[in-house]
């Protein structure tokens, strides 16, 4: 390695092995987040300087079991580890996080890091929880067995990283061949498949042999659609033939014989405890998890989350419209009046402002994310709400991202990320959306409001309630379609670990927050941004200089689309100025409230008219009322069904890494609400209701 | 001596794996986690509703549904079937 290259460092490890707090101890606020060159995989990469003043770049690989693939996440770590990631190195160390309190399976992924033969150091994380249970690991030994350095540490008080930046800095040293052995047969047929591989592939022997275990445990189903060629196949079907005549278990050869070796290994490292394990995380899942009180921790945390979003949440959110205003007021009495300012006050501080406003909820819900997934509880909430969401043919961690949608669909699109199958986050990201999200509110209180002027507030809100659940009853009914026609596939397996209770530590959280916030308002912000102008220019062009705004608004181009949709959308209910409405209201929902007040509360009441007046005063060209109780079900009905957002459709885009997926879920709920919407429109006038 | 499959087991019993019989992706997966033949584990608890199960196993609590612990078969530790009744009888008092 030449003086001045940069140096790579990977973490890899198990999940919640705590290996991103070392990450986060080892790089501070020197990270940055990306995606893996062509897949939907989050790349952390971040800078450190070690002992020798060496600037190096860490790898955060995602967490994983094994390095035979299951999930996208984890082909990652199998292809940066290979070297076969475009766009990223394969790199000079390795550093395997372990949690010590639980080392035999986290060392079944040593056993396969080792097989190939890059320098690499193990840490052992979390030695302070093996201590409290009494337990002692003797690190010499381990090192002297292994001829691996190894690292105890505790990264949450950032002990022992001193330790590990030291061994960085040395010399690196390529891992001993592989100590463990299989039965004879079957090192026999590996033998075959790893000269045909260092043949064929040209890969070097290690990490032939890598692949030629991965294949060989690896059965025809799963071997069918991968890129192993013809050959490959035919020599793998061989083997598996062979080692069955032989009655040798292909399958099992291999793991079984890493775990021997682990057993070997630990024998006599590891120094039994004398407390009883896991006693506080036992108790403490005695109530969690409780048949009956499970369900109302469950339920309680859950208020308490929504509670926070919907109350707390106001205040900041009401101080960033006040500073907007105030800016928006400050560039009016600054610049001189025109287009320009127009554009600057109406279309881009206004747009602008009304993505940062929802900033608050989303802290609020990456908070409460952060500190679940950090304690362990999110393990817990899968475990609870498996059976249910088996039911539609989903995974218990479907869940959290469906969740967090009746916040905003943003976070919970982007927290879809922790499900392995591609097929089940796909189903997972097209009907969060689904769920009622906070931007809808506005536009309920409204309708609710000129629906049952004078009904109590239990009414009310019981009319909420209905619409919730109509949100959810199409997520889960949209969920099912999905699964059985354009995303089918068998309900993926549900096996994961439940790690124990821990306390979580304030700057990963805070990290967390940070980062996410960051990604929302990169992404979603340049796009609502353009949209925004794009709004802005079709409400005020063409200009019609000496008219009320009300009619100004009427001959725009937004106005001619509206008049141009009308017959459409007639049929359920609405008219031209609806329509207006309801094209502003695709950038983002809670923008049909400020639309509708253009169009009728400015033309028609001249003053102080609220926009519940104006709506009721609202007539067709032949007198008879616009907004009958009908038609305001009918609207109801069409916005807890349509994706009016830009901003999720930008997420979507980013996380499905394609425009397909976010169009055909613009036009799904379209058609899903417009006939919700004619239904009960329709339907209604049928059974003579008005 | 009995064997029967995990899912078939009660909380509180214990017992030790003999065979994981199922030949699709979920076997791989469970082998990979530590759940191999002469492994010992026991039972924890069901999930509120029934399903899925916890179960502890190489010193850590693993989470499985019951159709794919149908597929693993225990030789049952008949010492711990008395701390399993004895359990049933608690609950339902």
């Amino acid at each position: 390695m030449s003086a001045d290259k940069v140096m790579t460092i990977a973490l890899v490890g198990n999940p919640n092995s705590g290996k991103t707090t070392v990450f986060n101890v080892l790089t501070k606020l020197r990270q940055k987040v990306g995606n893996y060159s062509g897949v939907t995989v989050e790349k952390k990469s971040g800078r450190m300087t070690l002992a020798n003043g060496k600037k190096t770049d860490v790898i955060d690989l995602p967490g994983t079991y094994s390095l035979a693939v299951r999930s996208t996440d984890e082909k990652a770590v199998h292809d940066v580890l290979f070297g076969h990631m475009t766009g990223t190195e394969r790199p000079d160390w390795i550093v395997c996080v372990l949690d010590a309190t639980n080392l035999e399976r986290n060392f079944y992924l040593v056993s396969q890091i080792h097989d190939l033969e890059l320098p690499m150091v193990i840490v052992l994380n979390m030695m302070d929880e093996l201590e409290a249970e009494g337990k002692a690991v003797d690190v010499e030994k381990l090192q002297a067995v292994l001829g691996i350095p190894v690292v105890p540490m505790v990264a949450t008080k950032g002990k022992g990283v001193e330790a590990l930046k030291e061994i960085l800095s040395k010399e690196t040293l390529p891992a001993h061949p592989r100590p463990w052995r299989m039965s004879e047969p079957m090192e026999e047929e590996v033998e075959g498949l790893v000269q045909w591989l260092m043949k064929n592939r040209n890969l070097d022997r290690p990490l032939a042999f890598s692949e030629a275990v991965i294949w060989i445990s690896k059965g025809n189903i799963e071997c069918e659609h991968i890129d192993a060629d013809e050959q490959l196949y035919t020599l793998l079907t061989g083997a598996w033939e062979r080692l069955s005549v032989k009655g040798v278990s292909w399958r099992m050869g291999a793991i079984e014989a890493r775990y021997n070796w682990v057993h070997k290994i630990l024998d006599g490292v590891v120094r039994r405890g004398s407390r009883r394990k896991r006693d506080m995380t036992q108790k403490l899942d005695a109530v969690l998890i409780h048949k009956v009180w499970g369900w109302f921790f469950f339920a309680a945390l859950m208020a308490f989350m929504f509670l926070l979003i919907f109350t707390v949440a106001t205040y900041p959110m009401d101080w960033i419209d006040a500073g907007f205003a105030r800016l928006a007021e400050f560039v009016k009495n600054v610049m001189p009046a025109g287009d320009l300012r127009n554009l600057i006050t109406d279309g881009v501080i206004a747009g602008v402002g009304g993505i940062v406003i929802f900033l608050p909820q989303i802290l609020i819900l990456f908070f409460f994310i952060s500190l679940l997934q950090d304690t362990g509880y999110m393990a817990r909430a899968a475990f609870i709400m498996d059976r249910l969401m088996n039911s539609v043919g989903l995974h218990g961690k479907s869940f959290i991202p469906l969740l967090s949608s009746f916040a905003c669909a943003i976070p919970g699109v982007m927290s879809a990320r922790s499900i392995e199958s591609t097929k089940d986050r796909l189903v997972t990201i097209l009907v969060a959306p689904l769920m009622t999200c906070s931007a809808r509110l506005p536009v309920f209180t409204l309708l609710v409001a000129i629906l049952l002027p004078s009904a109590s507030v239990f009414g009310k809100t019981g009319i909420m309630m209905l619409l919730y659940a109509l949100g959810i009853l199409g997520a889960v009914v949209m969920a099912w379609v999905f699964k059985r026609t354009l995303l089918k596939g068998p309900t993926p397996p549900f096996i994961m670990e439940l790690p124990p209770y821990r306390l979580p530590s304030v700057q990963s959280i805070c990290l967390h927050m940070w980062e996410r916030s960051r990604i929302f308002l990169k992404r979603a912000g340049t796009v609502i941004f353009a949209f925004s102008v794009v709004l802005w220019a079709l409400m005020n062009y063409p200009k019609h200089e000496g008219v009320s705004a009300a009619v100004a608004l009427e001959k725009s181009y937004a106005g001619q689309i509206g008049m141009l949709i009308e017959p459409v959308i007639k049929p359920l209910g609405y008219d031209w100025r609806i329509g207006i409405g309801l094209v502003g209201s695709f950038t983002a929902r809670e923008i049909f409230v400020s639309t509708m007040s253009i169009v009728f509360n400015v033309g028609e009441g001249g003053g102080a008219l609220t926009l519940r007046e104006a709506f009721v005063r609202a007539q067709w060209p032949d007198g008879s009322p616009l907004f009958t109780p009908l038609v305001c079900v009918s609207l109801m009905v069409f916005f807890v069904y349509a994706m009016q957002c830009i901003s999720s459709i930008a997420v979507v885009r980013r996380e499905t890494n394609s425009w397909r997926w976010p169009i055909f879920q613009v036009v799904y709920m379209g058609v899903l609400a417009y006939t919700a919407a004619f239904l009960v429109y329709q339907g209604g006038r049928i059974i003579g209701l008005q | 001596m009995k064997i029967i499959t995990l899912d078939k087991m009660q909380v509180g019993q214990s017992g030790i794996i003999q065979n994981v019989v199922d030949e699709s992706v979920i076997c791989r997966r469970l082998l990979e986690m530590g759940v191999t033949p002469k492994t010992s584990l026991k039972v924890v608890r069901f999930a509120p509703l029934g399903d899925p199960m916890e179960i502890e196993l190489r010193g850590y609590h693993l989470l499985i549904r019951k159709c794919d612990a149908a597929m693993i078969e225990i030789l049952l530790d008949e010492r711990t079937q008395m701390n399993a009744d004895k359990r049933g009888a608690d609950e339902r008092r």
